[in-house]
Order: C-alpha cells, then sequence, then structure tokens
C-alpha cells in the first residue's frame, strides 16, 4: 500500500496491545553472551585469507610509481591489489558503492592506494607496510572556512529538498525588524565512531558472490555492490544480522566490502576485511564541518518576522551531498519572511555524507542556540520565546502538520525538570568551586517514509516467520518487529521467529533517516494485515470482524485455531508500504525538548553536564524500553557533539590529525551522569499505519544546543564555535579569589 | 566556483612540482618522509607454542608471536565474544578477565600468558543459566547494537571484583578509606574504559547497580 | 607490525644482557609498546618478556620509604594501602590514567617509558624528528592544542603523557635501574626524563640493555597532597594540565611546597624556584602567582596551546588554594 489517506482504527490501537510495551530486546540473550554474530566473524574456512588496506598518505595529486616487490616477497602474501591489476568497476549508484584502486588518481586522504591479503591478518598487517607508494602532490582544497569563496549551489536533486527556499521579503523585512539578530556559528567534522569497525567478508561460489558485510541499507548496498562489480543483482547476496552501530557510518558500501569481494574472486578463496580505527576515519565517510549564518528578525515582543538560514558545508567535487542543516529552519517557527540556503565547497578531503540526523543535528545546534540569543535580547523566557513562535500551518509549505506537540514538550519538560529554578541572569549560581546553569532547546527532526516490502508465513507449528532484508543496528528492530506481528496475528513473541539481515529476503528500506521502523513496520503490518484476510477466509469469517488472540481467530461467536487453517504447507503473505500523499498533503516532524544543566569550573572551565531530559513526541511509541534507550543514545550524541566531538584538520596534509578513539573523543561513562528521554502519547495517523514516528535521530536534533545554552547561564560565555571546550570559556571566567 | 581556473592551476602545479623533493616541501613544509632502510622482506616467523586455560578448558596453541590475546581468541579459538572495536586500548570492546582481572585483550600477546587463564564472555554464564550481569544487561537495556556489551560485561565482573577488594577510583573522596562505597558517579568512573557510541550508559549503570547487589 | 622473535626472560640478569642486541625491547604491561608497533612506530626484532621477573613486589624502605618494583602493575600501586595513605598524590594520579583495563596491565617501568601521544609521532606517514631524527616537526607548524609549551626545542614540541611519573616527581623519586653488566644505579626522576633539544628521539637517561628496576620513594614529605588533572573529557582522556602538588601550610603560612606539572612539557616539569618563592610565604594571591610566573618562565605556546598558559596559572592558583585552605 501506499501512504495516501490518513490511517483509522486498526489493530494496534487496542489498549492491551503488546506493542508499545517495553518489551525486553528479543536478541539481548545472544548480545550478553557473545554469540550475536557481525560481519567478522562468520564461520570461516581455513581457506580464508585477511585483507589489510594501505591508504594513501596524501591529500590529493597521483600515485608517481608503487613498488610491491618488498610486501610480495613477504611471508603469507597471496595477492596485492593495486590500481594495475584492479579491474574496471561499474560506477552505477555512485553515492552507493564507490570503486577502488581504479587508477593512480588521490582524490582525498586515505583513499584506498592498495589492498594486501595474506594468510593470517598478522602477515597482512605487516606487508601492508612494505608497500612503497611514491606520490606526485598537488595542491588541494582542504579547509572548509578558507575556501568559502569557492562555494557554490548544489544541484537540485530529484525527490530531495531544495537547497534554497524564500518566502516573502526576508531581506526587507529583516533590515526593518525593530530586534535583530546575526550570528555565525561554525560546527566541525565529525565522525560517526561506531563500535564495530567497517568489516566484510567475501565469499564466491561459481559466479555468485555472498558478501557477510556491515551495511545498514542491505538491499540498496545489493544492488551497488552489482553495479560496482558490474555483475546482475541476483548474483549478489548481502547477509548482516548485527551490525555494530552505523549511525549514517554504513549506510553506503565501503571500500572493505569492494576490495574483500574483489580479491576473493581473483583468489578463488574467501577473504575478509576490517578498517582499522585509524582507517575508518578517512577510508570512509564523516560529516561536513558547516558554517551557518542564522538572522532573527522579531517585533518588539518577540514575534519573529524574518528568519534566514546560510549554510556552508563541504564535499568532493564529485559529490553532490551537502549538510541540510537549514532544513528545520525552514518549518519550526513562524515568520512572513523567510530564506534558507545551502552552498557546497569542493574540497579535497574524505566523502563527506550522512551522519546521524544529518541536517538537524549540527542545524540545530545553531538555530537553537540562536533563539536563545534572540530570548536573552528580549529579556524573554526562552519557552515563552518558542511559545510566542509557534506556527498552527507550516509556515513555508502552508500544509497542516500531521501532528505536533512542541509546546507541551516543552512545557512538560519544565515541570518536570525544575526549570523555573533558572536564574535567567548568567554567571549567577555557583556551586562550590562549580558555576552552575541550565539550558532548554527544541528538538525537531523530519519524518520520512520509505519503500519496503515483507513476508510472513504461519506454519502448523503455530511459527509465524516473518522476512525482511532489514537490519537491527542497534535500533531495536528484531524487537519492535516482534510485538508488531505478535499483536497482528495474536500470538505470543516466542511464536514469532524474525528472520532479517539478508538480501535473499525481501527488500526492504534499511535502517537509515529514522525511516526503518516506520516502513519495515509498515510492511510487515501490511503483510500481516494479508495474512489475516486469508485466515478469515479459510475460516469462513469476515476479515474486518475478526479477532486474532492467543493462537485463534475469532468472529461472530466462533472461533478456531490458527494452526487448524494453514495447511500443510502453512500460510504466506507479502506486504509492502510506499510513501504517498500524506508526505506532500501533511508536514511531517517529530517533536521533542531537550532540558540540560551543566556545570563550569570556576577555576578551569573544565565543563560537566549534571543531568539532562529529553521529553519527546514521535507518533505510536513500538517499545518504550527500547524508544527510550535510543532516545537517551542520540542524546548523548548531542553531548559529544557540543563538549567533545570534532576532527582537526591539517590543512597541509589534508588529513585529520586525531584519527583514533584516543583523540577524537566521545562521551565515555562518566560524561552521562542522571539522563532521561520521556515520551508523551501522539498517535499519528498521516505517517504510516503504524501511526510511528521516526525516533532514532530525535534524540540528537537540539540536544546540544541544550548544553550550549545551559553554558551561557552558567558563565556567560557564548561560543559559537563546537565542540565547547574549556579553552573557549576559559577568558570570561571570573578572576580567582 | 570558477572551475576552469582550477583546473589551470593545478595543472601548472603539477608541471612545476612533480618528481621532486621541493615541490613536496612547498605543498607541505616538509621533505618527503624518507621510507626508512629496513630490509625489504618481512622475515617469516616461527610459531610459539602457548598454552591458555580459556573459560575452564585448556587450549594449547601455536601462534605467531605477533599475535594478540584478543586475535587468538576470535581468530584461531573462534570465541568472536570479544570484540574488536579500536584494537588500540581505547575503546575497551575487547575486555576480558585474565586471572580475574579486566584488561585489554587487544593490547596483549597471547604468547605472554603461557599457562594463565582467561575468562571472557562465553564463559560467564553457568550453562544456560545467564550471569546477573549478563541477565541484569538484558533487563535493564543495556545495549543496542550489542559491539560493546561483551567488553562492557567482562569489564563490570572485572570492576565489581575490584570493588569488593577496596580499590579506589579517581572519583573516591578519600583513598584512605578501606572499602569506597560503589556510588553511580563511582560506576561510571570505573566503566569509563568501556566506550558505547549506542550510549546505553544509564541502562548499564542501573544494570551493574542490580547485580552489584547479587552475590555471584 | 614486524616479525620479532619472543623471548621470556627468567632472570633480571639475563634479561638485560639479552637486550644488549640492537633492536631489542622489553615488555612488559605492553600497553603502549604494542600500541605503537601495530602502527610501526616501533619496530623491535626481539621482545624479551620480563612479566615473570621477581620485580612485581612493593615493600617498605628502611628510611620509611617504599620501593616499587618496575613490573608492579599501575592498579596495584594506587591501590597498595600504604600509597593510599602516605601518597595520596601518587595513588590520585595513577587512578586518573588511561581505564581500569590499562592500569591493571601497564606497569610502573613502563608508565615511565612511555612515549608521547603527539599525533604526527604516531602517524609514520609524517614528519617527525623523535620518530625519525631529521625528518621535521609536524606538530610545530600543524595542529598542536594538546602539546608542550615548556622545555620545548624547535625539534620537538611533544609531551610526556604520564600521570604518574608527574606525581613522582613531586615526590623525588628515583628510579632503579641495572645494565647489562649487572651494575645497579639510582637516577633520580629529575634527570631520567631528557629535554628534546636537538636528539627528541633519545628520552630517557636509560642506556641500551640497562632495565628499570624499581622505583624508589622517600619518606612522604609533610602536607596536603593534591592531584589535579584537567582534561576534555571527564575521564579516559589525557591530561591538558595537571598538577601534583605537596603542599605543608597552617595558619595561612606555607612552609613548604613541592609542584610538578604534566602536559606542559617534555618531561614532568618542577621549577624549584617556584617552590622557594612559596617557602615561608603567607598563602595568598601574590605568592601564588609568585609561583604561577617562576613555573611558567619562558612557557611559549604553538597556536593552538596557547590556552595550556594561562591554564596552567589558573589550576595552579586552584591547587594552592584548596592545599592552603583551613
Amino acid at each position: 500500500m501506499d501512504m495516501n489517506a490518513p490511517i483509522g482504527q486498526n489493530a494496534l490501537d487496542d489498549p492491551k496491545s503488546i506493542v508499545g510495551k517495553p518489551l525486553d530486546r528479543i536478541d539481548g540473550r545472544l548480545k550478553v553472551t557473545g554469540a550475536a554474530r557481525y560481519a567478522y566473524e562468520f564461520a570461516q574456512e581455513t581457506t580464508t585469507t585477511y585483507g589489510y588496506v594501505v591508504e594513501a598518505a596524501i591529500g590529493k595529486g597521483r600515485i608517481r610509481s608503487i613498488d610491491t616487490r618488498a610486501a610480495e616477497r613477504s611471508p603469507g602474501v597471496v595477492l596485492i591489489l593495486t590500481h594495475r591489476n584492479t579491474p574496471g568497476q561499474g560506477t552505477g549508484s555512485h553515492h552507493e558503492a564507490h570503486p577502488v584502486l581504479t587508477d593512480a588518481n588521490v582524490n582525498y586522504y586515505g583513499q584506498p592506494a592498495a589492498f594486501v591479503v595474506a594468510e593470517t591478518f598478522e602477515q597482512a598487517r605487516a606487508a601492508a607496510y612494505l608497500v612503497r607508494v611514491d606520490y606526485e602532490r598537488v595542491a588541494g582544497k582542504y579547509a572548509l572556512e578558507s575556501n568559502l569563496k569557492y562555494a557554490g549551489s548544489p544541484p537540485a536533486q530529484e525527490g530531495q529538498p531544495h537547497p534554497d527556499s524564500a518566502v516573502g521579503d526576508f531581506t526587507g523585512a529583516f533590515a526593518s525588524a525593530p530586534v535583530q539578530l546575526d550570528v555565525t556559528y561554525t560546527t566541525p567534522l565529525q565522525s560517526h565512531a561506531m563500535m564495530e569497525p567497517h568489516a566484510s567478508m567475501a565469499v564466491w561460489e561459481g559466479d555468485k558472490l555472498t558478501l557477510h558485510t556491515a551495511n545498514q541499507m542491505l538491499s540498496q548496498g545489493q544492488e551497488a555492490v552489482a553495479r560496482t562489480l558490474k555483475m546482475p543483482v541476483e548474483n549478489v547476496r548481502l547477509i548482516s544480522p548485527f551490525i555494530g552501530g552505523g549511525f549514517g557510518g554504513k549506510l553506503w558500501v565501503n571500500a572493505d566490502a569492494i576490495l574483500a569481494a574483489i580479491a576473493a574472486r581473483q583468489l578463488n578463496r574467501p577473504v575478509k576485511t576490517a578498517l582499522t580505527r585509524q582507517q575508518i576515519f578517512h577510508v570512509t565517510t564523516h560529516r561536513s564541518d558547516t558554517v551557518q549564518r542564522i538572522r532573527l528578525g522579531t517585533d518588539r515582543d518577540g514575534r519573529i518576522v524574518a528568519i534566514g538560514h546560510d549554510v556552508f558545508s563541504g564535499n568532493l567535487p564529485s559529490e553532490q551531498s551537502f549538510e541540510t542543516a537549514a532544513m528545520q529552519t525552514r518549518t519550526l517557527y513562524v515568520g512572513a519572511n523567510r530564506l534558507t540556503r545551502h552552498r557546497l565547497v569542493p574540497l579535497d578531503i574524505p566523502i563527506a555524507s550522512s551522519m546521524r540526523a544529518p541536517g538537524e543535528a549540527v542545524g540545530m545546534l545553531a538555530l537553537e542556540c540562536a533563539m536563545d540569543e534572540l530570548a536573552a535580547k528580549l529579556n524573554l523566557d526562552p519557552i515563552d520565546l518558542r511559545i510566542r513562535n509557534e506556527p498552527t500551518e507550516d509556515p513555508e509549505k502552508h500544509i497542516p502538520y500531521s501532528s505536533r506537540h512542541l509546546i507541551a514538550c516543552l512545557q512538560e519538560g519544565a515541570k518536570r525538570f525544575g526549570w523555573d529554578k533558572r536564574n535567567p541572569k548568567p554567571g549567577q549560581v555557583a556551586d562550590g568551586r562549580w558555576l552552575v546553569g541550565m539550558g532548554v532547546a527544541a528538538a525537531s527532526r523530519g519524518n520520512p517514509l520509505r519503500t519496503s516490502k515483507a513476508n510472513v508465513r504461519l506454519d502448523p507449528d503455530g511459527i509465524l516467520t516473518a522476512k525482511m532484508a532489514m537490519t537491527d543496528i542497534g535500533t531495536g528492530t528484531y524487537t519492535i518487529m516482534t510485538q508488531i506481528a505478535a499483536e497482528m496475528l495474536g500470538l505470543p513473541p516466542d511464536r514469532i521467529r524474525m528472520e532479517l539481515g539478508d538480501t535473499r529476503f525481501p527488500e526492504a528500506a534499511g535502517s537509515g533517516g529514522s525511516f526503518g521502523a516506520a516502513s519495515a513496520g509498515s510492511a510487515l503490518f501490511d503483510a500481516c494485515e494479508t495474512l489475516r484476510a486469508k485466515l478469515a477466509g479459510a475460516a469462513g469469517m469476515d476479515p474486518k470482524a475478526a479477532r486474532f488472540a492467543d493462537g485463534n481467530i475469532e468472529a461472530g461467536g466462533r472461533s478456531k485455531r490458527l494452526t487448524d487453517l494453514v495447511g500443510n504447507a502453512g500460510m504466506e503473505a507479502d506486504g509492502e508500504i510506499g510513501p504517498g500523499t500524506t508526505l506532500k498533503d501533511f508536514s511531517q516532524q517529530s517533536y521533542g525538548a531537550h532540558f540540560a544543566e551543566v556545570a563550569v569550573d570556576m577555576d578551569t572551565g573544565e565543563i560537566r553536564l549534571r543531568r539532562m531530559l529529553g521529553v519527546f513526541t514521535a507518533g505510536r511509541i513500538l517499545n518504550e524500553k527500547t524508544a527510550r534507550s535510543q532516545a537517551i543514545g542520540g542524546m548523548v550524541f548531542g553531548i559529544g557533539a557540543a563538549l567533545e566531538e570534532g576532527l582537526n584538520l591539517d590543512p597541509r596534509f589534508g588529513h585529520f590529525v586525531n584519527h583514533d578513539l584516543a583523540e577524537y573523543h566521545v562521551p565515555v561513562h562518566a560524561d552521562v551522569p542522571v539522563i532521561d528521554a520521556v515520551f508523551l502519547p501522539e498517535l499519528d495517523t498521516k505517517s504510516n499505519p503504524l501511526k510511528s514516528k521516526g525516533i532514532g535521530e530525535l534524540g540528537i536534533s537540539g540536544a546540544g544546543a541544550a548544553l550550549a545554552n545551559a553554558i551561557y547561564n552558567a558563565c556567560g560565555a557564548r561560543v559559537r564555535d563546537y565542540p565547547i571546550t574549556l579553552d573557549k570559556v576559559l577568558t570570561v571566567l571570573p578572576v580567582q579569589a | 566556483m570558477d572551475n576552469d581556473d582550477r583546473r589551470v592551476r593545478v595543472t601548472r602545479r603539477t608541471v612545476l612540482e612533480s618528481g621532486t623533493a621541493t615541490a613536496a616541501l612547498m605543498l607541505t613544509g616538509f621533505p618527503e618522509v624518507a621510507l626508512s632502510a629496513e630490509p625489504l622482506s618481512d622475515k617469516a616467523v616461527a610459531p610459539v607454542a602457548v598454552d591458555l586455560q580459556i573459560n575452564g578448558q585448556s587450549h594449547t596453541l601455536h601462534l605467531d608471536p605477533r599475535t594478540t590475546l584478543l586475535d587468538a581468541l576470535r581468530e584461531h579459538l573462534a570465541l568472536t565474544g570479544s570484540k574488536k572495536g579500536c584494537d588500540h586500548g581505547q575503546c575497551g570492546a575487547c575486555t576480558v578477565l585474565l586471572d580475574g582481572r579486566r584488561i585489554n585483550s587487544c593490547l596483549t600477546l597471547a604468547v605472554m600468558h603461557d599457562g594463565q587463564s582467561i575468562t571472557t564472555i562465553e564463559g560467564l554464564a553457568d550453562g544456560a543459566t545467564l550471569h546477573p550481569l549478563q541477565a541484569a544487561f538484558i533487563a535493564h537495556d543495556g545495549c543496542q547494537c550489542g559491539y560493546c556489551t561483551s567488553g562492557q560485561i567482562c569489564s563490570a565482573a572485572g570492576m565489581l571484583g575490584e570493588s569488593r577488594a577496596g580499590m579506589p577510583s579517581y572519583v573516591t573522596a578519600d583513598l584512605a578509606e578501606a572499602r569506597p562505597e560503589l556510588t553511580d558517579a563511582e560506576i561510571r568512573e570505573r566503566m569509563s574504559g568501556n566506550i558505547c557510541r549506542c550510549a546505553a550508559y544509564p541502562n548499564i549503570v542501573a544494570a551493574i547497580r542490580e547485580a552489584a547487589g547479587t552475590p555471584t | 607490525m614486524k616479525a620479532f622473535t619472543y623471548e621470556r626472560a627468567e632472570t633480571i640478569t639475563r634479561a638485560a644482557a639479552a637486550a644488549v642486541k640492537p633492536g631489542t625491547k622489553f615488555i612488559a604491561g605492553g600497553t603502549n609498546l604494542l600500541d605503537l608497533m601495530k602502527l610501526q612506530v616501533e619496530t623491535p626484532s626481539q621482545l624479551v618478556d620480563i612479566n615473570r621477573l621477581p620485580l612485581d613486589k612493593i615493600e617498605d624502605t628502611s628510611d620509611g620509604g617504599l620501593r616499587i618494583g618496575a613490573t608492579v602493575r599501575n592498579s596495584d600501586l594506587a591501590a597498595d594501602p600504604r600509597v593510599r595513605r602516605r601518597y595520596g598524590v601518587l595513588s590520585r594520579a595513577l587512578l586518573s590514567g588511561a581505564s581500569a583495563q590499562l592500569r591493571n596491565k601497564a606497569t610502573t617501568g613502563g608508565n615511565l617509558l612511555q612515549r608521547t601521544r603527539c599525533y604526527y609521532f604516531y602517524d609514520v606517514t609524517k614528519p617527525c624528528n623523535k620518530r625519525e631524527p631529521g625528518s621535521g616537526c609536524a606538530a610545530l607548524g600543524g595542529f598542536n592544542r594538546i602539546h608542550a609549551v615548556l622545555g620545548t626545542s624547535e625539534l620537538c614540541i611533544a609531551t610526556h603523557p604520564s600521570d604518574m611519573a608527574v606525581a613522582m616527581r613531586a615526590l623525588d623519586a628515583n628510579v632503579e635501574t641495572l645494565d647489562a653488566e649487572g651494575k645497579a644505579r639510582s637516577i633520580p626522576i629529575a634527570d631520567f626524563h631528557r629535554f628534546p633539544a636537538r636528539t627528541p628521539q633519545i628520552e630517557t637517561m636509560l642506556k641500551p640493555g640497562e632495565i628499570v628496576t624499581a622505583v624508589t620513594l622517600p619518606p612522604p614529605p609533610p602536607g596536603t597532597q593534591i592531584y589535579r588533572k584537567v582534561r576534555d573529557r571527564a575521564s579516559y582522556a589525557f591530561a591538558l594540565v595537571s598538577v601534583a602538588a605537596i603542599v605543608d601550610a597552617a595558619g595561612g603560612r606555607i612552609r613548604s611546597a613541592r609542584l610538578a606539572f604534566g602536559g606542559l612539557a617534555s618531561k614532568p616539569w618542577r621549577v624549584a624556584q617556584a617552590e622557594e618563592r612559596l617557602a615561608g610565604a603567607s598563602a595568598d594571591a601574590e605568592a601564588f602567582d609568585g609561583a604561577a610566573n617562576a613555573v611558567l618562565d619562558g612557557a611559549r605556546g604553538y597556536g593552538h596551546n596557547d590556552f595550556k598558559v594561562p591554564l596552567a596559572r589558573r589550576t595552579l592558583r586552584a591547587v594552592l588554594t584548596e592545599a592552603t585552605r583551613a
């Protein structure tokens, strides 16, 4: 079905529904016992070989010569791939798989220059260091801020939001606004830093390839691999039942997969490879840094009359994706005159791509701090300012919201957090040698839906098996899908066998962009609906009147065992969901409010979060336990973005100097004190049959801004350059007593 | 952006700078790093025999001495529960217990542990009965993607032992105190060597707090 | 990681003798050495495993101090009741370093010998005079937020990353060694680490084959002991600035002070003049500033690390205020 009309009452609306209940993660036991297997861990033959990537060590130029003789003579080495002996590849859908080792050109630092395969990991690694690459460097453009003059408009893409938007007369309205704020924020290069390194194991049987690979979107990945390797899609199988985190870093097919596949074909032996932690930062994608100018003009009561957001981000000249940081600015607050523009700067650094909440994650670091600055300027409470600017319809598209409860989130959060205890004047509250402050920010994230399919089969033994080429990257997909299927067929969860992570199953949306649960879950819902109708037919009952409970179907006072209806072969049904007109007719976002209390050491400027609360609305919550975990996870990403994370570019080499987890800081246990996430009840009938909205990225959207605003409230430092490290607040700290 | 201008500039530079060390100096300020004049090929390595007691079972392996304890577990014994997240002691996913003490198995060589006893995530449960930490991690949703989970649980097991033995931490106010109380702040500090990018941190702390009260 | 031969040493003298062979490294905890070997920053051809040598004891010395064996693990040293009661600054410094897993492995000797965390040192494709003499220092004109502001040379601005050694410097520890001929010597920790000067690749006074056998601590000096570590995240991060302080004060007057600093220099930093200025002074802002001036005399930033100078000043002020309170 396509989502062309609001959804009426359905089976999930039953107040006793298992959907929404805090069911323990059904793959929990596999994970806590170490039995869940990831791409690098599949049973291997003794013939399996190990691959190790050699990265280009210059930012831009070409390989003048590459000497592999010493490496070839090194013990255990069975193959060295370079551009000289690597077969040509298809370029196909460029953003989904990048051909490797195509020629001598080096387009970015860390681009694979060679791939060494040996009998053991130790041998491959040692030999990789024996590969001698002689480069011819050319000057490259590396740093975003020093190359803004080369910025251009990214091409508008089919199905993607246009890079520019304008409503009314922004320039005139801003110039004449009684209250004006014009501020520029910068956010740094960031890395997904998921715990499982990108890894693949390639096994060929004849002309058929099986690729165990850490990938968030298997169906798309299957096609990308096929196009890149110039082979029929049906001859490519991707398997990925467990993925050790992705956050966007495993959306696409990365070099590990293509290199392993090519080497395995040449060797006619299985090849497995994992990027080293150091390599991940350059070989795979990152989030671009941004320069963001925000202009807000209001009347004397704080009603926005002009809102503008200009965003610069960077990417390789061959790439068109840009950081969509102003998308929420188009829809979050009122204002008759509006202007948003995204500009892309061609840079010769590794590929920039999606990282958790692309756009919102960094856009709201700017917008939601600008709102805080505006509130201070107007002498208004920041929550009050947002209430004054709450729209009744989407201010650019002039369409209704599918559902929107931002104010409720702000008010409920304020009550729970004790917002009334905040002193609006900065630098007033001390606790020992700490200055303490509170901050608030709105959360908002677009709610997409993608095409997805599912298959279900009920067998005579009472087991319902559901199959989808869907992934669970830690989001809880296995669990929520189990709950949906259990509810739809009236079966206990232990009667559901959820099979994901294999492209032999029906093509699915995959995990990304907060569309996974809605898309795959709706496809499963649709398949279950069809199965219900079939079962009702077999029972001679009216499908509309039939109730499914305890393994039975009931209608009109009659009851039948489902297992008696499915025959010896079992009964099967397919389902499908596709986006439809409700995405155009309704402005769809999930919403929330972040509250943070931080302390700033008045001697050293050290900034520590003390407590944090997120209150969200995201349609139907499919599992309140895993949803809370995911929301908290997003909020902690926000803590990292606010306080710690940033890749430091060295513009002489075009590389990221802090390319490991010792120096690219992500939050550790000690950085995360009391923190909670709460969902307020909501059903969104326009979003999808589940009436849910995406939650994977809502938690990060705006989270860091709440910390930044709390830092300002604590010590009076308005830092517009993320991350907010202690050196940036040192100068405003009080003179020591 | 003016594409043509850029192409011209690049071409000129290429011509001017190709093939000389000075060229690199102009671009990076450094001469090309000389590749060290090491012998061209790596020497073959004779395997070394090592006896490891893993989860109560004795294993004799013949290993390249470069093999880390982590790779010995994962690649030679198919005990893939211990994870490789960074291979440099910067994430904690590889944490195992060595004679009861938690260590990063990625930063030690298997040959260094001849005759020693190692407990991995696969050895924590008692048959079908989960270790209290494992059960608590499920109940409190202490994992999402699961990749750091083995390390978190082994680390927590080691940490609880350290705590019971009276080990202080950086946040212990009075170091002279014989048995510092295991507050949430103490758990967080002591577990900070285990990164969870999904950030199940509050749930992990809750799970550990619960298991800390359960005798093992 | 290049291939190497592995040997387990049975006696200390045998270990020292074996290590005379060029390309030999001792391995104990291995937490830094293997880290660097995987990146081919260290390329030993032979490893001598000293984990089973009888160097793992902490003993009382006749003068009321402690003798800490070279392979005593950082966690065991931090948890030793004598260290916790009498050398709190050392226990706290150890506990501030790395993670519990690493501290369970890392040893006293290895911690002293750990190498800098300079990003460019860790990356063999980049110039680094410490790793490859004569190749240049990429940190000087590069990203140098974590680098040194004191004791640098035009060839190297790397810091020494240890917390433990900073506390030991404040405690006037001595490093005991045995050379290949079986001769023992004791090196004051002040002399143990070298300035980078013209030879940043030579970091300590150790000769080839010379093995650290122990660190001795004199009896604890009187006064309050504090280790304050300032860093970018709450745990599991190297120091931007750290201060080890032992301050004996009463009634608003300072009798004596010992101050050592981490994160600022190529070696644990200590300035006698600063301590002399404090001895006998009243515990006030003027005295604290005077001490800070003496410590930071000659300090210079290299751009991204400029903030370390005011940060060190403020941190010292906070530590001295805390140490002289009440």
